[in-house]
């Protein structure tokens, strides 16, 4: 019962705010006779919702697919980098300056010349963008999390003679993963947020961020507000699905 | 009977130049098999570099350190000792069970077998009610008996202990000295420990090493007369024996011999 009582205290309160400010964004629009250009109501958006959701709807899983396509080759290649450089001084002093420029670029700037190596009919260079995107921060938090090793459990594992791969499998890998999950909830949002915005570019016209754009350039306000209400759903579910792959993993963890 | 521990002439330097630093110069140690010798010193006399090189975690600038007949290595390679540091050092996303099957696991032994002797060590430290938990969920002094059947895992006649009950308070501490030795009794293994603590050391050893400073030197062994078999059945009444205080003295005059007491504390 008290689960249940904790959980209403928990949600209550800002589905509330929430509420409250949508109300208050209606009677804003209504009253101060806001036009739509401007902000469209949140009734119009709702409407527009609901008229076109099947279209939203696949271009959410278009989008969805691409981001989720980008997090799982950007998060597969930044772990196993990062292993490769835990290994290997000698790589990770050749890869610290070049992730270190990756991560200044603006990756969904490379679109429109990703787009134009891909060819324009093709979702390839989105997912490129998001690969990009993703691996920046999972291959940093990797790195840093297979150099957590406490040097007593160092002493231990060399007093138990242990080979490099036991080592590994008992020690480095365990104490690094809470940090490969940190690496990658980061990045799940920077998938979507580089999916979406990548399809601003150009490309095909398929995912939400095309429709985005379409929308508004047609003057459809409420239509391209519904659009992103598809793509903020694209990334809540991103977000919460390596939630709770972490939680799920890490279920066992002191602190 | 080979001695479980001998070193003959060990050095160890640290860094070059100016900034060398001699840990421990010329010194000779051994122990016999079964045998409980503490190694005792102000800070930076080398005590835990000793031991470092005694569990060939650390290699000797000069000098030959040898277990049971075997260069350090080798000994270290045949998993010839069990060895507990100050930290308990537990893998905290491991069950307390499976801490102390890991040096099983790792040396091959299958599961059954693990399990058995994980009972067994568990039950001689006093905690096979906790085999399930988790180290978070123990206090710091369970976590150090969890290490220290970690240690015994494998049956070793050579236990390394490096003040494994440095950071525990003086009721745990004494309660859990008390049970080393019985454990000691039991597995007959010889043990190197290292500590800071007159008590501690003249309690549970054959043998004190009294260790100097800057260079780490040995300035006196100190043989400790105890009648541990005579008060097999209250070890604890040892505490206040008069023997007990006798050798608590001689070791004192052994550490301060010739030494300013700022200086034997480490703050010359």
């Amino acid at each position: 019962m008290s689960a249940v009582a904790g959980a209403v205290r928990q949600v209550l309160p800002p589905a509330v705010l929430l509420v409250g400010l949508i109300a208050a964004w209606q009677g804003a629009v209504v009253v101060a006779e806001i036009p739509p250009f401007v902000l469209p109501g949140p009734a119009a958006i709702a409407s527009e919702l609901v008229e076109f959701r099947e279209p939203i709807l696949s271009a959410a899983a278009v989008t969805g697919r691409n981001a989720a396509l980008g997090l799982l080759s950007g998060g597969i290649l930044g772990v196993l980098l990062a292993l490769v450089a835990a290994a290997l001084r000698l790589v990770d002093a050749l890869a610290a300056p070049l992730v270190t420029a990756l991560s200044a670029v603006p990756v969904v700037a490379l679109a429109p010349v990703l787009y134009s190596m891909h060819g324009a009919g093709s979702e390839h260079a989105r997912v490129v963008v998001a690969a990009l995107a993703v691996f920046v921060p999972v291959y940093l938090h990797t790195l840093r999390g297979l150099r957590q090793v406490l040097p007593v459990h160092r002493d231990l594992l060399r007093a138990l003679a242990a080979t490099p791969r036991q080592a590994a499998r008992v020690v480095t890998l365990p104490t690094a993963l809470p940090f490969v999950f940190t690496g990658l909830r980061l990045a799940s949002s920077l998938a979507v947020i580089s999916a979406v915005v990548a399809e601003y570019f150009g490309g095909p016209r398929s995912g939400v961020g095309s429709f985005i754009t379409t929308a508004a350039a047609g003057s459809d306000y409420a239509q391209a507000w519904a659009y992103v209400l598809g793509a903020i759903a694209v990334g809540l579910l991103f977000f919460t699905a390596t939630s709770l792959a972490e939680r799920a993993v890490l279920r066992r963890r002191p602190g | 009977m080979t001695a479980a521990v001998s070193v003959d002439g060990v050095s160890r330097v640290y860094g070059t130049g100016r900034a060398q630093v001699v840990a421990l110069d010329d010194v000779s140690l051994t122990v016999e098999a079964g045998q409980f010798v503490s190694l005792i010193g102000p800070s930076g006399c080398g005590k835990s570099t000793l031991l470092r090189l005694i569990a060939d975690l650390d290699e000797p600038t000069v000098g030959t350190v040898r277990v049971f007949g075997r260069p350090a290595r080798e000994a270290r390679l045949a998993h010839e000792y069990g060895i507990a540091f100050q930290q308990a050092g537990l893998l905290p996303w491991r069950t307390v069970r499976a801490n102390v099957e890991l040096p099983l696991a790792l040396a091959g032994m299958g599961r059954a077998g693990r399990r058995e002797r994980a009972s067994h060590l568990l039950a001689l430290v006093g905690l096979a009610d906790f085999a399930e938990h988790f180290p978070d969920q123990l206090s710091g002094g369970m976590q150090q008996r969890v290490a220290i059947a970690r240690a015994l895992a494998e049956e070793p006649s050579l236990l390394l202990m490096d003040e494994p009950f440095g950071a525990l308070d003086e009721m745990t501490r004494e309660h859990l000295q008390t049970q080393l030795l019985r454990i000691c009794a039991e597995t007959r293994a010889a043990v190197v420990f290292v500590t800071h603590s007159i008590p501690e050391a003249v309690f549970l050893s054959d043998r004190v090493v009294v260790m100097s400073p800057r260079p780490g030197r040995i300035r006196e062994v100190v043989p400790v007369t105890l009648d541990r078999a005579g008060a097999a059945d209250d070890l604890d009444e040892l505490r206040t024996d008069a023997t007990f205080f006798d050798e608590i003295a001689a070791v004192r005059a052994a550490l301060l011999d010739g030494v300013s007491v700022a200086q034997a504390e480490g703050l010359g």
